[in-house]
């Protein structure tokens, strides 16, 4: 399989404050990859430095075989990688529609196409089609959550970067939104999972890494992990994960 | 019917004022830069269209024509190779760039220009005025509301229905969020920096038809867009013409009761405004 991503020896952090050691993931083409940790472990600091947001060095990320860690955020977002936010970040006093059209407007000055139209991304999410004029402060947080997925979807992602889209949600929202991760893969997109929630990181992924303190502590295939292995490399002690 | 003409001209006041404010609810509606310079910009663009009138014999609209793209590019070029660098979550930066630029500004007018009051000849098109039961309007006040009007309902529909529009809504609401959907930001700013100068091109034509102008005297039209903008509500354009009618009429209102009332008139609502309703009288809370 094509590699679409790769960190080589990624460090980041904020100011003085040193967030991510020697971190080296990779993920291939059309692939689910999970990164699990606890509060703190360098998930979504990851997620932010191979999005342009922290300053890395160029060597440190390769997207398609070509060095890109530092470029900047809109540019990434060109070159094809797109990230579903923690918080969802969406644009507010902007209705569903105008929040969706902002990626629309952008992608469809890419070189490169993809296969995503807001008619396709209302069949997925047939409420968002409903809602379509509604201010998005006034949705739902898994009518948010569609939206910041949608508005990832748009920018023609060949990589997307999820981080945490369950949080917060009813079991029965978040597995409404998981349902579409297939069909994301399924046009050879790859998938960065950032997830609390182990059982459905499992699931949801390929291959998987835990982070601990910054370092990733554990890696292998989902379904060959063991809870004790993660429960292990999630707390750095023998704790089980329940 | 004395009360009748204050309301009258005090709208009508309102429309030179909606053109400074314009552009300064846009720069601070996106990117939370209050433009010190903003009056200056306005001073430096009336004396090149008053030595462009005199060079060329060129009428006032045909300076207009001119000095607008002039404007426009000089507001790009001031966002890429200044306030790009000094634009962030901390509005001191950018604060102490515009206050510096304007300080610049000011002494740049005076050595190219002298401290001498200029204005820009209208043909007669300045004194000019049309009688509507018993109150004498100028054509020109006319001409410059209109204006203001046309400007405020263009900004708003480029706003709303044009693809620069919803970018720069975006980047208004978060600017990260907005990058991480493929805006660049620094362009988004660039344009809205050209736009809210551009306009200023509009009003520096009225500006020195209606007045004379001269290099120090940036610093009042500063304070009325500054006191337009806070009146309507931060950061909204129609928020932004509403607060400049209110301040032009206040000011009206008070120059009929004391011709000498009439500045502090416009001041005193302005803090009233402040205290009681700081986030404007259409501005959400």
């Amino acid at each position: 399989m094509t590699e679409v991503l790769s960190t080589h020896g990624l460090v980041a952090g904020y100011g003085d404050f040193q967030a991510l050691y020697d971190v080296d993931v990779e993920v291939h083409e059309g692939e689910a990859v999970a990164l699990i940790g606890a509060n703190g472990a360098g998930k979504s600091t990851f997620l932010r430095a191979v999005m342009g947001l922290l300053p890395v060095a160029p060597d440190m990320v390769h997207f398609d075989g070509a060095p890109v860690g530092g470029t900047p955020t809109d540019r990434m977002v060109q070159k094809g990688v797109a990230i579903v936010p923690e918080g969802r970040r969406l644009f507010t006093g902007m209705s569903v529609s105008d929040n969706l059209r902002v990626a629309i407007d952008q992608s469809s000055r890419f070189e490169r196409k993809g296969c995503w139209t807001l008619s396709r991304l209302y069949q997925l999410f047939p409420i968002l089609e409903e809602k379509a004029r509604t201010p998005v402060e006034s949705l739902s947080g898994g009518q948010q959550q569609m939206v910041s997925i949608g508005r990832a979807l748009l920018c023609q992602p060949r990589l997307l970067l999820c981080d945490e889209i369950s949080l917060g949600l009813a079991p029965r929202v978040v597995r409404e939104i998981y349902a579409v991760l297939p069909e994301v893969r399924a046009q050879g997109t790859s998938i960065i999972l950032v997830e609390q929630d182990v059982g459905l990181a499992k699931s949801a992924s390929d291959r998987l890494y835990c982070m601990l303190e910054g370092r990733v502590t554990l890696s292998g295939r989902s379904e060959e992990i063991t809870r004790e292995q993660i429960g292990e490399a999630y707390f750095g002690g023998g704790h089980a994960v329940g | 019917m004395q009360w009748v003409d204050a309301l009258v001209q005090g709208i009508l006041l309102g429309g030179m004022y909606a053109q400074y404010a314009l552009g300064m609810a846009l720069m601070f509606g996106v990117m939370r830069i209050v433009n010190v310079s903003h009056g200056d910009l306005v001073i430096l663009l009336s004396l090149i269209g008053i030595s462009l009138a005199s060079s060329f014999g060129l009428g006032p609209f045909a300076v207009m024509a001119a000095l607008v793209p002039l404007a426009l590019a000089f507001g790009w070029i001031l966002q890429r190779a200044v306030l790009n660098r000094v634009v962030g979550e901390d509005p001191l930066p950018s604060l102490i760039a515009t206050f510096g630029l304007s300080l610049a500004l000011q002494n740049l007018m005076l050595q190219i220009w002298s401290a001498n009051s200029r204005s820009l000849p209208g043909g007669g098109l300045e004194s000019r005025s049309i009688e509507i039961g018993g109150i004498y309007i100028g054509l020109l006040p006319v001409i410059v509301l209109l204006v203001a009007t046309g400007l405020t309902l263009g900004l708003d529909l480029m706003l709303k229905r044009m693809r620069f529009g919803r970018a720069l809504r975006a980047a208004s609401a978060d600017v990260e969020a907005a990058a991480m959907t493929g805006v660049n930001p620094k362009s988004v700013y660039a344009m809205a920096t050209a736009i809210a100068v551009g306009i200023l091109g509009f009003a520096a034509v009225f500006q020195s038809l209606r007045s004379t102008v001269a290099p120090a005297d940036g610093g009042a039209q500063l304070i009325y867009a500054f006191e337009a903008v806070i009146i309507g509500g931060m950061g909204s354009v129609w928020g932004a013409f509403a607060g400049s009618m209110v301040l032009g009429i206040a000011q009206a209102v008070g120059f009929r009761i004391d011709p000498g009332f009439g500045v502090l008139s416009g001041h005193i609502v302005f803090l009233l405004v402040l205290a009681l309703r700081p986030q404007g009288l259409f501005g959400r809370a």
